[in-house]
């Protein structure tokens, strides 16, 4: 948990945690030691509602190489979805 | 021989004055007995922790684990240490605050013999070197593998305004730091600088660096566990608080 690297945003949408779904406000993303995944360092991502507790929350930690497969699977999808719309 | 201990979560008054959770294990018997505050790692005040703080008791020591991460909320470690983590860590004034207030906790027992060590890991290595600098009050401390004890200024934020190495010369008690050469923060090169400082400001330090051996070491359940290296690790730990924590032993 050395790096302190983190970055914020915003989100609109539900995550699916312990106790059902739950309103998402924000997600923070960060490059730092993993609490599960078998890695030094990993790609953590944090969905949470900050206003429900630390408990609302939807967590995934990543090798790098996963995420970018994740975030190149993200685009991809918005894309052909976005496609579509516009027909 | 009997042999006993007691481990359980209390309170004590931190920071501020905010009466914050804390877990206690401590020998059974008069004593005396020296104490140790067990600085928690950035992935919370975890299962780990609680292992290490009776570990610590085991060997004879009233090991105090404050919950520097009280004000964030209450639920799983890592569901915690999540929401420090996205905030930008805890504040270097709040860690010193409730590490004060668990050392004038552990003075006040009447089994004390009144040494005090700090310990910590990771970011708390970091924080015990910080609180050995800047509080008085302890007899020895323990930086294990502490990343940024050595900042830029752009690494500089409002919850850590000052680099830790920056206190070197208020170092009130000899420091005993234990390195991995693989890891990445502390590097190799941070570690160096603060040995200079140490030297430059004649303090008693004793410094350790691991071959074959990263970040975190210690850690029996991640990959960066060490065994050889972690088992000799404690050894001198227990070594350096024995002889300035029980002197007379």
């Amino acid at each position: 948990m050395c790096t302190g690297i983190v970055e914020t945003t915003e989100v609109k949408g539900s995550g699916k945690g312990p106790s059902g779904w739950f309103k998402l406000e924000e997600v923070n993303v960060s490059y730092d030691h993993p609490t599960d995944a078998p890695l030094e360092h990993a790609l953590n991502i944090d969905f949470v509602n900050e206003k429900m507790g630390p408990g609302a929350r939807v967590a995934v930690e990543l090798s790098p190489e996963s995420a970018r497969k994740l975030v190149d699977a993200i685009l991809t999808a918005l894309s052909r979805g976005e496609d579509l719309s516009k027909n | 021989m009997y042999e006993g201990m007691l481990a359980e979560t209390t309170t004590v008054q931190g920071f501020n004055g905010d009466i914050i959770n804390a877990y206690f294990a401590r020998p059974l018997g008069p004593g005396p007995f020296p104490g140790v505050v067990v600085i928690h790692h950035m992935p919370g005040w975890d299962e780990l922790y609680r292992e290490m703080t009776r570990k610590f008791a085991h060997h004879g020591y009233l090991a105090f684990s404050p919950n520097i991460y009280y004000r964030f909320g209450h639920g799983s470690p890592d569901d915690v240490a999540a929401k420090v983590r996205a905030s930008g860590g805890v504040a270097d004034d709040s860690v010193l605050g409730d590490t004060e207030g668990s050392v004038r906790f552990l003075k006040s027992l009447p089994q004390s013999n009144e040494k005090i060590g700090v310990f910590g890991t990771c970011s708390s290595g970091r924080q015990a070197f910080l609180a050995a600098c800047r509080l008085k009050g302890f007899d020895a401390a323990v930086d294990c593998w502490g990343g940024g004890v050595v900042m830029s200024k752009e690494e500089l934020t409002s919850k850590r305004p000052v680099a830790p190495i920056d206190y070197t010369e208020d170092l009130s008690c000899p420091l005993l730091g234990l390195f991995g050469e693989e890891d990445q923060n502390p590097t190799p090169q941070h570690v160096h600088l603060l040995e200079e400082e140490l030297k430059k400001y004649g303090k008693n330090y004793e410094f350790h660096m691991y071959p074959k051996a990263g970040h975190g070491f210690f850690y029996y359940d991640r990959p960066l566990y060490r065994q050889e290296q972690a088992v000799d690790g404690w050894k001198k730990l227990f070594a350096f608080f024995e002889k300035y924590l029980r002197p007379s032993s």
